[in-house]
């Protein structure tokens, strides 16, 4: 984490626009504003301009990932970078050309306090019937003057099973029934349960789901959750369609493997934004996104992504020390 | 009939995509086709095909009937392909003797453990089952089929990147 960086305490809500509807936002020195087409980011000596679309379905992600792990870039400009308990918000920090001539801005927060005026923002800016999360073609729209709310959306948890779905007391399965329907691009997934055959006083032990199934349920996008644990190996499946809205600059290496369908990859350079390499996926490839650089994926047909995360406490620690690998295999 | 066509993998089926670089070495992603590693492995060998530090997936190729295995953690079987591959397991009288507790990955079990029958879970694709620390396993496929395997890197984990994975750049 680089240091001397002071902890921002000011915050502020302003009063909802007269013309919009919106309300407005400070954290630390960055403003926020929206208004009909675009959220507006200012800070001592810039600004920035984000498409209310892009912006809201970032800022869904950032909040329900609880900043993830590493650097969410929302656009080539601004971003957060998380520090497990405290996070940058930064302007032109990972850009080349902010960064070459000194114009680059980088204020640090609380995690906590930073993430509750995220969240007021994402309640305040997200109109009736438009949904963050999900697909462009399953949601109504983003644009206009303040029109109601979705906090039913917005406050979604995102899931984490303790073991695997589907055992007693975890996470339980999706259906019709508990309000997941099979998603328009899945129909064709078979959705028949695994037999399962358990002698008595092993029904906590002997398990199985569909995983398949289980994803073609799923009603959000881009939105990676835990489905089972194996210490701190978690696989973490999600559903993909349209493109991952932010660049993800991972701070340690993490792995996709494709499930379903097709998923293609722009890597940039982590620090500078410069491109490195494109990776097509395809149903059975596994690939692994090195540490030093941001990913973003576009998923035409909804597919299945798993996403495979390391979450030992022990990585931050390394990735302090500059001990931890870029790339997680030499060959 | 769906407008859309939902594309898996099967262990003879599949068509795999790669590593564009522009400026990068392709061998950074390390890049393979799951489909692909277990067509080409024996029965039952368990072929990692991702790790993070300690932590690996393993590629199977499930076809026949596997030795037994335990494990002193929990582990996951996914079975990625159409063909049913079925798990039985196995209550171990005394994991302790078969499997040292402090050990990480599954392990391979000389002969049938001494224990009680749990039961028995057949997958089919996408499906994923529980192999619980304390028990023993085993698997039985009468076609080939890949299983994926959530595990530690341990004994019966092979390493062979050279191989499986790709180490040019894709033509775009």
């Amino acid at each position: 984490m680089p240091d001397s960086l002071p902890l921002q305490s000011e915050f502020k809500v302003n009063p909802a626009d007269n013309q919009t509807g919106y309300k407005s936002f400070q954290a630390g020195s960055f403003q926020f504003s929206r208004d009909e087409y675009f959220a507006h980011i200012s800070w001592p000596g810039g600004q920035h301009t984000i498409p209310a679309d892009s912006f809201m379905r970032s800022l869904m992600r950032d909040v329900a990932w609880g900043f993830f792990y590493g650097t969410v870039n929302f656009d080539p400009v601004f971003g957060t970078t998380n520090y497990y308990g405290e996070v940058d918000m930064f302007a032109g920090a990972t850009n080349e050309a902010y960064k070459a001539v000194g114009r680059d801005y980088t204020e640090r927060f609380k995690a906590e306090d930073l993430m509750q005026i995220f969240k007021e923002m994402v309640s305040d800016w997200t109109n009736e019937g438009y949904d963050p999360f999900a697909a462009p073609m399953e949601t109504g729209q983003a644009w206009g003057v303040k029109n109601g709310d979705n906090d039913e959306a917005v406050t979604r948890q995102r899931v984490t099973a303790k073991r695997m779905v589907g055992l007693p007391g975890d996470t339980p399965l999706r259906s019709d029934e508990s309000g997941y329907p099979v998603n328009r691009m899945f129909a064709d997934v078979d959705q028949g349960e695994p037999e399962v055959h358990v002698e008595p006083g092993f029904e906590n032990e002997v398990s199985g789901y569909n995983l398949f199934a289980y994803l073609s349920r799923s009603d959000v996008t881009w939105n990676p959750s835990v489905c089972s644990v194996v210490q701190e190996s978690l696989f973490c499946p999600t559903s993909e369609e349209f493109t991952l809205p932010v660049e993800h600059g991972n701070d340690r290496c993490e792995w996709f493997c494709q499930l379903s369908d097709e998923i293609i990859w722009d890597i940039k350079d982590g620090n500078t934004g410069r491109n490195r390499a494109k990776v097509l996926m395809r149903a059975g490839d596994i690939a692994c996104m090195p540490a030093d650089i941001r990913h973003q994926g576009f998923s035409n047909k909804r597919s299945m992504l798993l996403v495979w995360e390391n979450g030992s406490p022990k990585i931050p620690e390394l990735i302090r020390e500059g001990k931890a690998p870029n790339v997680a295999v030499k060959f | 009939m769906s407008q859309y066509e939902t594309v898996f993998g099967a262990i003879d089926d599949f068509k795999t995509g790669g590593v564009i670089a522009i400026d990068d070495d392709p061998k950074n992603y390390v890049f393979s086709n799951v489909y692909e590693v277990a067509a080409k492995s024996a029965p039952w060998e368990r072929v990692a095909v991702g790790k993070n530090f300690e932590y690996v997936i393993e590629a199977m190729r499930a076809e026949g009937t596997s030795a037994w295995y335990s494990c002193a953690h929990d582990e996951f079987a996914l079975n990625m392909d159409d063909r049913e591959v079925t798990v039985e397991l196995l209550k171990l009288d005394d994991p302790d003797s078969l499997v040292d507790q402090e050990s990480e990955g599954g392990h391979k079990l000389a002969g049938e453990p001494a224990g009680r029958k749990m039961g028995w879970v057949k997958l089919r694709r996408g499906h994923m089952a529980l192999l619980p620390v304390g028990s023993a396993y085993r698997f039985v496929a009468e076609a080939p089929a890949c299983v994926l395997i959530q595990t530690i890197q341990g004994p019966e984990t092979i390493e062979r990147w050279a191989d499986i994975c790709q180490s040019v750049p894709m033509s775009a």
